[in-house]
């Protein structure tokens, strides 16, 4: 199953990671229109805390034992079968927030634009999260379907010539 | 009292950019950024602006700028801007003032008054892509002749030998002085590229003792660190007698930055002040540094070349002699420019010579003397790129010893906060909060592309000359000429001028 992991080590508690969640989740996807120009912009399904020299981030863990499904009143919150996320229809949510009273880890938020609720989806349509991708210290990686684990930046390549306009 | 100081910097935001999301709030070290939530704004207080572009690195939008204050005094050759203030902030405190990096002030860089040969048509030149070029260098002390048996067998018993695969290593920092992420990636990008790194006088951290082959272990006048198993773990024993940026001064590591784990390291109690002395207490002559060197050689059974580091001051070359015939196997020259974790801004600024003039100086005087063999020089000090190598090599160096260019590719903008252990980049700061923005992973990743660009740039200038071996450039100054220096200047660099 895919999942961002982090490696608290090296998280700088910068934020970049909420700030690029919520501009993936905008109708724009552009940064500056996301925050500047939008009456009402997504909420961020990045929790980020920070307490002395202690950083984190944090999103969905997508449960073995997902407390959200559980207590979801109307089948918004859903296991899926085909790749053991935890999935969330729209749709079908009345807002009650039972979901975010019982997520263990504080990662369901409120949308209050929207009376939905902000949960991570892995980013649908990007091969890597948004919050990974900016990563600026590779804190954060994902693992793979498959395994493999990559952080936004693993795709540079050592280059022999340089050129340098 | 009111400082009369004037902000160094001016930042400027462009508030169409800005989206308050304060990533520059949470990544200055120095307070220079607030989140003001009466007006949902971001808001600066440029005093404490030290010019080191975290902020504006870490801002998704390109929405900073930061400037020198364009503050301008009263012109005056005499009275500049930085003499004033100078004395404003010693009129202020009454102290010393400290500062970090190295000397900033324009004495010439005689690398910039040299230039390379290349081979035209009389001598043809190499394409180091297509054939072998061979960059390895071997750091000790070398016998007068040797002798090869029936066989070619070597038949004369060699001194201690260190092969690095680039003749660039990383200059000494302290574990201290520099964070252990620093250690980590300096230590893993050194292994990988087959060069040394140097742990400074600070001991080396257990975590550390796996890259033993790719160590230099310091030892220095305070001796914090040095035991057994330190002088063993290493691959080359330094002792440093100084340090180009405070040639004659001691070191101070303050107590707040002796963390637990640094007070293990350097087997002092936690939160004591780390001073080493200015002197080595038991060197007052070359027969008391030829004791140490011998302690030295003894404690590691002849196992290891034992290098000297000295700062290049205006008699290095008789001192560098006199290193030499004292057991030096490697002699390390840090010039003028040799950078610090914290010094007198006096001293730094002051004192020592360029590195460039000290190492023509040593390596003429080693030749006259006929022992040059039995030292390899290594020289540190403000090399820049892989130019500076190529000119530090054709002088008469070995190998070069860089740290500040270390720095710089692991994010260091030579901002010179250095001395207030507030590195906004994670790199000369022992702040738990702060070391963690340098992930090892990237750092060693950093450190390696930059020696592996240098090492792509040096055989292209060795091809150019139509040389195919850095051996074969080494000491050979015919391959150097003089731009815009004088007769003396030439002579002591034992270079002719361009057009000559």
């Amino acid at each position: 199953m895919a999942k961002v992991y982090l490696n608290p080590d090296v998280c700088i508690g910068c934020g970049l990671c909420s700030v690029y969640c919520t501009v993936e989740h905008s109708g724009t996807k552009d940064i500056i229109k996301t925050f500047n120009s939008q009456p009402e912009r997504p909420q961020s399904r990045v929790r980020i805390e920070r307490e002395g020299i202690n950083a984190f981030s944090i999103q969905c863990r997508h449960c073995q034992e997902p407390w959200c499904v559980y207590s979801c009143l109307t089948g918004a919150m859903s296991k899926s079968a085909a790749n053991n996320t935890v999935e969330y229809a729209a749709n079908k949510c009345v807002g009650c927030w039972s979901c975010v009273m019982v997520c263990p880890n504080g990662v369901l938020a409120r949308d209050v634009s929207t009376h939905q609720i902000a949960k991570c989806d892995l980013c649908p349509g990007r091969d890597v999260p948004a919050c990974v991708a900016n990563c600026p210290n590779e804190a954060l990686t994902l693992m793979t379907d498959d395994g493999k684990i990559i952080n936004g930046f693993s795709e540079d390549m050592v280059v022999e010539n340089i050129v340098i306009d | 009292m009111k400082t009369y100081l004037p902000s160094r910097f001016m930042v400027e935001r462009d508030k169409d950019r800005c989206i308050r999301c304060q990533v520059c709030v949470n990544q200055c070290s120095f307070d220079a950024h607030y989140y003001d939530c009466d007006d949902d704004t971001i808001r600066a207080r440029e005093d404490n602006c030290v010019g080191c572009h975290r902020c504006v690195s870490f801002c998704p939008t390109n929405a900073l700028n930061v400037r020198q204050n364009p503050l301008e005094y009263k012109s005056n050759f005499n009275w500049t801007s930085q003499a004033i203030e100078d004395i404003t902030k010693q009129a202020e405190t009454g102290g010393v003032l400290l500062t970090g990096m190295g000397n900033d002030k324009d004495y010439r860089i005689y690398w910039d008054h040299l230039v390379l040969n290349a081979s035209q048509v009389t001598n043809p030149s190499i394409d180091p892509l297509r054939e072998p070029m061979e960059l390895a260098t071997y750091l000790g002390r070398k016998p007068n002749e040797v002798e090869v048996d029936s066989d070619g067998k070597l038949k004369t018993k060699l001194a201690p030998q260190v092969r690095i695969e680039i003749p660039v290593m990383f200059s000494a920092m302290s574990y201290g002085a520099v964070s252990l992420n620093v250690h980590k990636s300096l230590a893993r990008a050194a292994t990988q590229m087959g060069t040394m790194w140097n742990t400074g006088e600070g001991g080396l951290h257990p975590d550390l003792y796996q890259y033993g082959q790719n160590t230099t272990v310091q030892t220095a006048s305070g001796r914090f660190g040095v035991h057994a198993g330190y002088l063993s773990a290493g691959r080359i024993v330094e002792i440093k007698i100084g340090q180009g940026a405070k040639p004659g001064i001691g070191g101070h590591l303050p107590g707040e930055k002796v963390s637990a784990e640094v007070s293990r390291t350097r087997m002092i109690p936690e939160g004591t002040d780390a001073l080493s002395p200015a002197p080595h207490h038991d060197i007052y002559s070359i027969e008391d540094l030829a004791q140490l060197v011998y302690a030295m050689k003894e404690a590691t059974n002849y196992t290891k070349p034992i290098s000297v580091k000295i700062a290049a001051v205006h008699n290095a070359a008789a001192i560098a002699s006199g290193m030499v015939r004292a057991g030096a196997d490697i002699v390390v020259l840090d010039g003028l420019r040799g950078s610090t974790g914290a010094a007198p801004k006096v001293i730094r600024d002051n004192v020592g010579i360029p590195i460039e003039l000290a190492l023509a100086a040593v390596d003429t005087r080693l030749r006259q003397e006929g022992i040059r063999n039995q030292a390899s020089i290594v020289v540190a000090g403000g090399i820049r790129n892989s130019g500076d190598v190529a000119k530090a090599i054709a002088l008469g160096a070995d190998a070069v010893y860089i740290a500040t260019s270390a720095l710089i590719a692991l994010g260091c903008h030579v901002c010179q906060q250095c001395h207030t252990g507030k590195c906004a980049w994670g790199l000369c700061t022992t702040d738990l909060a702060l070391t963690k923005r340098i992930n090892p992973d990237i750092g060693a990743r950093r450190l390696s592309n930059l020696l592996r660009s240098w090492s792509h740039e040096l055989k292209d200038i060795l091809g150019a000359m139509g040389l195919n071996a850095l051996e074969s450039l080494r000491g050979n100054r015919l391959h150097l000429r003089g731009i815009g220096l004088t007769d003396k200047e030439l002579e002591i660099l034992g270079v002719k001028m361009a057009g000559s």
